[in-house]
């Protein structure tokens, strides 16, 4: 669904990403995953177009991405944390982001699942933090793209409803589209990928099955399998 | 409806509801109407009110556009997340944030001169303060957009926006007079016009003095001005001079914007 291919891109000195290539299936939870600065929020950024690879291509739905950015159409963006201006209503917020993207086909499951329509006329700067969560949420849900990419979902929701974003990703993936999800708890992420990417110091360590990773580490869990990767990573670079 | 007018709605809707923008109304026009309550004709109101627009609203415009800017940063990376033309975000993010900072400042100050329209003050003043305030606005909102844009780091940016401000006000006056006296023997009168022309807070100022029989207030830079080029053309140049000093950093905050990773 979306293809990075030989991705890199510097900040200053540091090298944020290097020669990293990966694929997204159509129809699969790709998970994402890495120490912090590792470059995970880069990549996921030039997959947005908000961030410029210095080099390497970028392909979604087969389609080279267009520098008009037409290709986002496509996507679905929950960032990881959830900003919005303090007096707009949550009514205006998600009105603004379903007309940005006039004739596409809305998805209202979740926005009813999280009773959006008890707070549309809140101002944001009222609401909790987990509250601006779900408005986050709901607008990454509001459509129908081929491709979510989420960063860090449930980060700040409370365990209900982040049973429901969970489920809603289920669901995404039973409708054949794809997901790529960033998150530190990996038990979560074991419980919804497929494929999981592992970037340590902006290079694409390992990059396939969430099965043949336990395989290669030997380990049982996904986040004993990414521990392992890390220390292996770690004696690396001593 | 298309993107700049979508994004420029929200912004009107967001900064409408502002604390600091209604405080920011609410000053002008206390102040306005505190002149006109105090005994004072439209001209003397007209006179004190420029002197306070050429100080506070680039201040105003400089600090709150700055801090704006880096507020609104997680929102505009959503926004940029959707199918949207950057440049079509830029314009409509920068105009929700001009617009209400003129409509405010001609608001807080056109409502008084149209209560008290009977004292006196010259119609073609009051345009002319109205017009340079919205000038002020629009360019020193694109100014502090540019140096929010170019400076990552949000105290850098906001001491940045203080230091223009204090040079095209404090610093300016400063160094034409030290310029004056330092070379006065020498024809300083183009090197002074250039140097005019380089302030957006002199050049309102020379704006709305020209429309005003004031010559004792137009100040060295501002005399010059009038006796070099007359009243029609001046108030041409001037305005010229502030539309250039809106537009070339509007251009480049758009180009940065354009260009820059989020």
């Amino acid at each position: 669904m979306i293809t990075f291919d030989n991705i890199g891109k510097r900040f200053g000195q540091l090298d944020a990403l290097q020669d990293v290539s990966l694929a997204v299936r159509p129809g699969a939870v790709t998970a994402l995953v890495g120490p912090n600065g590792s470059g995970k929020t880069t990549l996921i950024k030039i997959g947005l177009g908000l961030t410029r690879a210095d080099h390497g291509t970028l392909h979604v739905g087969g389609h080279p991405a267009d520098a008009a950015g037409a290709y986002r159409r496509a996507i679905g963006y929950m960032p990881q944390a959830a900003h919005f201006p303090a007096n707009l209503r949550v009514g205006d917020v998600l009105d603004l982001v379903e007309r940005l993207r006039p004739g596409e086909a809305t998805d209202d499951e979740l926005a009813r699942a999280f009773d959006m329509d008890g707070i549309r006329d809140k101002f944001v700067g009222t609401l909790s933090g987990g509250t601006r969560q779900k408005v986050n949420a709901v607008i990454a849900f509001l459509f129908r793209p081929a491709l979510l990419i989420l960063d860090e979902p449930t980060a700040g929701l409370d365990p209900l409803s982040a049973n429901v974003l969970k489920e809603k990703i289920r669901a995404v993936r039973r409708a054949e589209r794809s997901i790529l999800v960033t998150s530190h708890i990996m038990a979560e992420l074991e419980s919804l990928a497929d494929d999981v990417a592992f970037l340590c110091d902006g290079r694409l360590r390992f990059s396939g099955a969430v099965g043949d990773l336990l395989s290669r580490t030997g380990e049982r869990s996904l986040e004993d399998a990414i521990a392992t990767l890390m220390r292996t990573e770690r004696e690396r670079a001593a | 409806m298309n993107v700049v007018t979508l994004v420029l709605q929200a912004g009107l809707r967001d900064l409408s509801r502002n604390r600091w923008i209604v405080a920011y109304t609410l000053c002008f026009l206390g102040i306005a109407e505190g002149l006109f309550w105090f005994g004072g004709t439209g001209p003397q109101v007209l006179l004190s009110l420029l002197n306070l627009v050429l100080l506070v609203l680039p201040l105003v415009a400089l600090v709150f556009g700055t801090i704006h800017v880096y507020a609104s940063r997680e929102f505009v990376e959503l926004l940029l997340a959707q199918p949207v033309p950057r440049r079509a975000l830029f314009t409509g993010l920068y105009l929700g944030l001009a617009l209400p900072l003129a409509g405010a400042f001609v608001l807080g100050a056109g409502i008084p001169f149209a209560v008290h329209a009977r004292e006196g003050a010259s119609a073609a003043g009051v345009a002319a303060l109205l017009a340079a305030g919205i000038g002020l606005s629009l360019a020193f909102a694109a100014i502090a957009t540019w140096i929010a844009l170019r400076t990552d780091d949000r105290l850098k940016g906001v001491g940045l926006a203080l230091g223009v401000w204090l040079a095209a006000t404090v610093g300016y006056d400063g160094l034409v007079l030290g310029a004056a006296a330092a070379f006065g023997d020498y024809p300083l009168e183009r090197p002074l016009l250039a140097l005019m022309l380089a302030n957006p807070v002199d050049v309102a100022r020379v704006l709305v003095l020209t429309q005003l029989d004031v010559s004792a207030l137009m100040g060295y830079t501002g005399a010059l001005f009038e006796h070099t080029f007359g009243t029609a053309l001046g108030t041409t140049i001037a305005a010229l001079a502030l539309v250039l000093w809106w537009a070339v950093p509007l251009g480049l905050a758009e180009r940065r914007f354009g260009a820059r990773d989020f």
